[in-house]
C-alpha cells in the first residue's frame, strides 16, 4: 500500500500536520496531469445529492395538486351527467326502494325502515361494518398498547387533560343526559331515527367525556380491558350466532320462527332490537378503547 | 338446493367467528385456534371443489330471507371454489410454514392479535371471492385493508412502521375510489346487487345514457382495484410492506391479498359490466399500457434489489403485470390466462417467500445477498424450494410458470396490435426474470470459505415447505385439469 494516498494526505490535513497551501498544490498538479471529466451519471448522482432532493419535492408537489385537480374536474363532470337529485324518473326508484318502502314494516316489523335495511335485508354487510370497527379496535391495541414494564406512570398521563372546574361542572350536567340519550337511541333504534351505530357514538362519546373530566381511574373501576374485550366478545359472538341462524334459515327456506310483533312496540322487529344493542355495545367499547389507547397506552 | 352449497357461507361465518373467539385466548391457543379454523375452510372449499367438477353449475345462495334485488346474495360456481381452495391452502401452509418466524417476530402480548387479524382477512378474502354485492364487496375491502396493513405492521420495528403507513395511504385512497365508483353506479342503475346491476347496464348501454359516468365507474374500479393490487405506476409501497414483514405475513399479502382484488376486478369486468361491453369502452388499453411497463419496470427493480426479499416482492410486480395483461387483452382465454396464472402465483411466492425466510434464519436473520452467500449449503429444503419457485417464476417447461405465459400468449394470438406487443413484453420480461433468479440461486449456491453449519428447520417449516413444494411440481406437471375447471368457471361467472 502507497504511503502517500490521496486518503492519508487528507488525514494528515485534518490532523493539521499538512499546511493549506500543499493542497492548493495538488489540486493545481492534478489539474495539469489528469483532467477527467466527469461522467454524466456522476453529475446526477451529484445534482441529485446535493439539491435534487429538493427538486423532487417541489415536483411531488406540484405534480399532486395538478393530478388532484384534475381528478375533481372529471369527477365534478360526470357528476354533470347524472341523474338529476329528487326526480320521480330516477333509477334509484325502482323496485328495489319500493319493496323497502311498502313492506319493510310488514316484513321486517321496525318502524324505521332504515332499521329494518340494515339489520335485516342486508344484515350481512352491517355484521361486516362491526367486524370493520372489531378490526380495527385491535389493530389500534396492537400498536399502541403499552408493554407492562419499563415505562413509569407519568408518561401515560402525559397527554390526559388538565381536569379543571368548567369542564367538570358541564360533564357533571351533560354527562348523565348523555348516557340516557345514548341508551334511548339505541333501544329505540327499530322505532325511531338512531341505532347500534349512532347511539354507541353517543354513549362512548360521553364516556370520554367523563373520563377527560374526573379522570381515566374512575372509568377503569368498572371499564378495564377485560371488560372491554368480554363486552366486544360477547355482542359479536351473539351478532354472528343469530345472524348466522337467520342467515342459514333463509338460505334453506325454512321459516326461522322469530316473531315480527306488532310494529311500534318496544320489543318488536324480532332481531332488530337485541342486534342494535350488541352494535351499540361494541362502537361504545371501540370509541371509548380507542381514546383511551390514544391517551395513555392502556384501558 | 344440496347442503353443500352452505360451505361457502360457513366458511366465512367460521372464520370470522375464530377470530372474535381469538380475541380472548393467549397466543398459543390463537395459533391452535387459527390453524384449526383455516383447516377446516380447506376441507369446506375442497369439497365443495369436488362438487362443482362434479356438477358445474352456478349457485345463487341468499344471505337471510329475501332474494335478489332487496337482499345480499353470494354467488359461487367452480371458479370461486377453485381460488377459495387454493386460498385457504396457501394459507394453511404460509402459516405452518412460517410459525416459528412469527413466533419469533411478533411480541407475545400481541401474538393473539396477529391471528385475529389473519383469521379476518381470510374471512375477507373468502368474502370477495364469493360475493355478488357490490356494496358487500366494499365492506370486506375495507376489512382486508385494515387486517393487511396490521400484519405488516405485527413485526414491530421502525421499517415495518413507516411500511405499513405508505401501505395504508395507498390503500385507503383505493378504497375510496372504489366506494366513488360504487356510488355513481348505484346512481345509475338503481341496483348494488351484481346480476341485476348487470342487466341495468345492459339496458342503459343499449339506450346509450349515462354513457360518460359508466365510463368513470370502470376507470374509477380499474385504477381503485389495480391501486390495492399494486400495478405499475401505483406499485412503490409493495416492495416496502412485503419485503419487511414476517415471512408469513409476506408470503399471505403477496400470494393472496393482491389476488383477491383482482378476483373482485374479473367478477366486476365479467359479471357486472360484461366482456363486450368492457371492450367497447376501451379502458382495458390502458390496463394494458400499465401492465407491459409493469412487466419490464418491475423485473428491472428487482435487478437492481440486494435484499433477497424486496427482491421477491419486486418480482411480485412484474408477475401482477402477467396477470392485468391476461386481463387486458379482452377476450376470454385471456382471462382463462389471468386466473391461472393468479392460482400459479399465488402458490409459487408464497413458497419463494417461505424459502427466503428459511435461508435469511440459515444466515442469522440477514437478508442482503452478501451475507446469503453458501446459504444453500446450510438450508437445503429451503433452497431446493426457491430453485423450483425460481424456474416456476421464469416460465421453463414442466414447472407451473410455464403454463400461465403459454395460455397468454395464446390469448394474444387472439387479438389485432395488442399481439406483438404482448409477445415482446414477455419475451424481455422472461429474459430478466432469468437474470435476477438465476444471479440469486448463483449467490446462495456459491461456497464460502467459512465452514457449513446445517441449519436445523423446525418440523412445522418442513410441513409447510414440502406441502407447497409438492403442489407445485403437480401443478406444473398436470397443470390441464386446472385449466379444464377455470374454463367451466368462467363460463359460469
Amino acid at each position: 500500500m502507497k504511503k502517500n494516498n490521496w486518503f492519508s494526505k487528507i488525514i494528515k490535513f485534518v490532523n493539521g500536520e499538512v499546511s493549506f497551501d500543499f493542497k492548493e498544490k495538488e489540486k493545481e498538479v492534478r489539474r495539469d496531469t489528469t483532467h477527467i471529466e466527469k461522467s454524466l451519471l456522476q453529475r446526477f448522482v451529484e445534482w441529485h445529492d446535493a439539491s435534487g432532493f429538493k427538486v423532487f419535492r417541489n415536483f411531488y408537489a406540484a405534480a399532486s395538486v395538478v393530478i388532484a385537480m384534475c381528478i375533481i374536474g372529471v369527477l365534478i363532470t360526470t357528476v354533470s351527467y347524472m341523474p338529476a337529485y329528487g326526480e320521480f324518473s330516477n333509477p334509484v326508484n325502482n323496485e328495489v326502494t319500493e319493496r323497502y318502502i311498502e313492506k319493510g314494516m310488514e316484513e321486517t316489523g321496525a318502524v324505521n325502515i332504515i332499521a329494518g335495511v340494515i339489520l335485516d335485508y342486508r344484515a350481512f354487510d352491517t355484521f361486516g361494518e362491526s367486524c370493520v370497527l372489531f378490526v380495527a379496535s385491535c389493530s389500534v391495541m396492537m400498536l399502541m398498547r403499552k408493554d407492562k414494564k419499563g415505562k413509569s406512570e407519568e408518561v401515560f398521563t402525559a397527554y390526559d387533560p388538565k381536569r379543571d372546574t368548567i369542564v367538570k361542572g358541564v360533564a357533571k350536567i351533560i354527562v348523565p343526559f348523555n348516557l340516557m340519550l345514548g341508551i334511548y337511541v339505541v333501544l329505540n333504534g327499530h322505532l325511531s331515527p338512531g341505532g347500534g351505530f349512532s347511539g354507541g357514538a353517543i354513549m362512548g362519546a360521553s364516556l370520554i367525556l367523563f373520563s377527560s373530566a374526573f379522570g381515566y381511574k374512575k372509568v377503569s373501576k368498572i371499564l378495564t380491558e377485560k371488560v372491554v374485550k368480554t363486552v366486544t366478545f360477547i355482542s359479536l359472538t351473539f351478532y354472528a350466532f343469530a345472524k348466522g341462524y337467520s342467515f342459514f334459515t333463509g338460505a334453506n327456506h325454512i321459516p326461522s320462527g322469530i316473531p315480527t310483533g306488532t310494529p311500534g312496540d318496544i320489543i318488536s322487529a324480532g332481531l332488530i332490537l337485541p342486534l342494535n344493542i350488541a352494535v351499540g355495545l361494541v362502537v361504545t367499547m371501540t370509541m371509548y378503547s380507542f381514546y383511551a389507547l390514544f391517551t395513555r397506552e392502556e384501558i | 338446493m344440496p347442503f353443500i352449497a352452505n360451505f361457502p357461507f360457513f366458511c366465512i361465518l367460521i372464520t370470522m367467528f375464530g377470530g372474535i373467539v381469538t380475541a380472548i385466548v393467549n397466543g398459543k391457543w390463537a395459533y391452535r385456534i387459527n390453524t384449526f379454523v383455516v383447516s377446516a375452510t380447506l376441507v369446506l372449499n375442497g369439497s365443495l371443489l369436488l362438487f362443482m367438477v362434479k356438477n358445474p353449475q352456478a349457485i345463487t345462495y341468499m344471505m337471510g330471507h329475501y332474494p335478489a334485488p332487496w337482499g345480499n346474495e353470494i354467488r359461487f360456481g367452480p371458479l370461486e371454489a377453485l381460488m377459495a381452495t387454493v386460498f385457504s391452502f396457501v394459507t394453511l401452509s404460509a402459516l405452518v410454514c412460517g410459525k416459528t418466524e412469527i413466533f419469533d417476530d411478533v411480541k407475545p402480548k400481541n401474538l393473539h392479535y396477529f391471528y385475529i387479524m389473519i383469521n379476518l382477512l381470510l374471512s375477507s378474502l373468502f368474502a370477495l371471492i364469493y360475493t355478488n354485492d357490490l356494496f358487500t364487496a366494499y365492506v370486506f375491502v375495507e376489512i382486508n385493508t385494515i387486517s393487511a396493513c396490521a400484519i405488516v405492521m405485527a413485526k414491530e420495528s421502525g421499517k415495518t412502521l413507516a411500511a405499513t403507513m405508505r401501505y395504508l395511504i395507498m390503500s385507503s385512497l383505493g378504497s375510496g375510489l372504489f366506494m366513488l365508483s360504487i356510488v355513481l353506479i348505484y346512481g345509475i342503475t338503481g341496483q348494488l346487487l351484481m346480476v341485476p346491476m348487470h342487466d341495468e347496464i345492459a339496458a342503459i348501454v343499449s339506450s346509450g345514457m349515462f354513457r360518460i359516468p359508466l365510463t368513470v365507474v370502470i376507470g374509477l374500479v380499474c385504477v381503485a382495484m389495480a391501486i390495492k393490487s399494486a400495478l405499475f405506476p401505483f406499485h412503490t409501497w409493495l416492495s416496502h410492506a412485503h419485503g419487511s414483514a414476517t415471512t408469513a405475513s409476506s408470503a399471505i399479502l403477496s400470494g393472496l391479498v393482491l389476488k383477491g382484488y383482482i378476483i373482485l376486478l374479473i367478477k366486476f369486468i365479467v359479471r357486472v359490466i360484461g366482456l363486450e361491453t368492457i371492450v367497447s369502452f376501451k379502458v382495458l388499453n390502458i390496463l394494458f399500457v400499465f401492465a407491459v411497463c409493469a412487466m419490464i419496470i418491475g423485473s428491472l427493480d428487482a435487478i437492481k434489489e440486494t435484499h433477497i426479499k424486496r427482491m421477491i416482492a419486486f418480482s411480485s410486480v412484474a408477475q401482477m403485470g402477467y396477470i392485468y395483461i391476461g386481463i387486458s387483452l379482452g377476450n376470454y382465454w385471456g382471462l382463462v390466462a389471468a386466473c391461472l396464472h393468479i392460482i400459479i402465483h399465488a402458490l409459487t411466492k408464497p413458497m419463494l417467500f417461505s424459502a427466503a425466510g428459511g435461508l435469511a434464519c440459515a444466515s442469522g436473520h440477514k437478508k442482503n445477498f452478501d451475507d446469503l452467500k453458501g446459504a444453500a449449503y446450510r438450508n437445503p429444503l429451503a433452497a431446493f424450494a426457491f430453485v423450483i419457485g425460481s424456474l416456476s417464476m421464469i416460465g421453463i417447461p414442466f414447472f407451473a410458470g410455464f403454463a400461465s405465459k403459454y395460455f397468454i400468449s395464446m390469448a394474444a394470438m387472439e387479438t389485432g396490435a395488442k399481439m406483438w406487443i404482448t409477445l415482446g413484453a414477455l419475451a424481455v420480461s422472461t429474459v430478466l426474470n432469468a437474470i435476477y433468479y438465476i444471479s440469486a440461486i448463483k449467490v446462495i449456491f456459491t461456497r464460502t470459505d467459512a465452514p457449513v453449519v446445517k441449519h436445523k428447520n423446525s418440523a412445522s417449516y418442513v410441513v409447510g415447505m414440502s406441502m407447497l413444494i409438492i403442489t407445485n411440481i403437480l401443478l406444473g406437471l398436470f397443470y390441464q385439469p386446472v385449466v379444464n375447471i377455470i374454463v367451466k368457471g368462467i363460463e359460469l361467472l
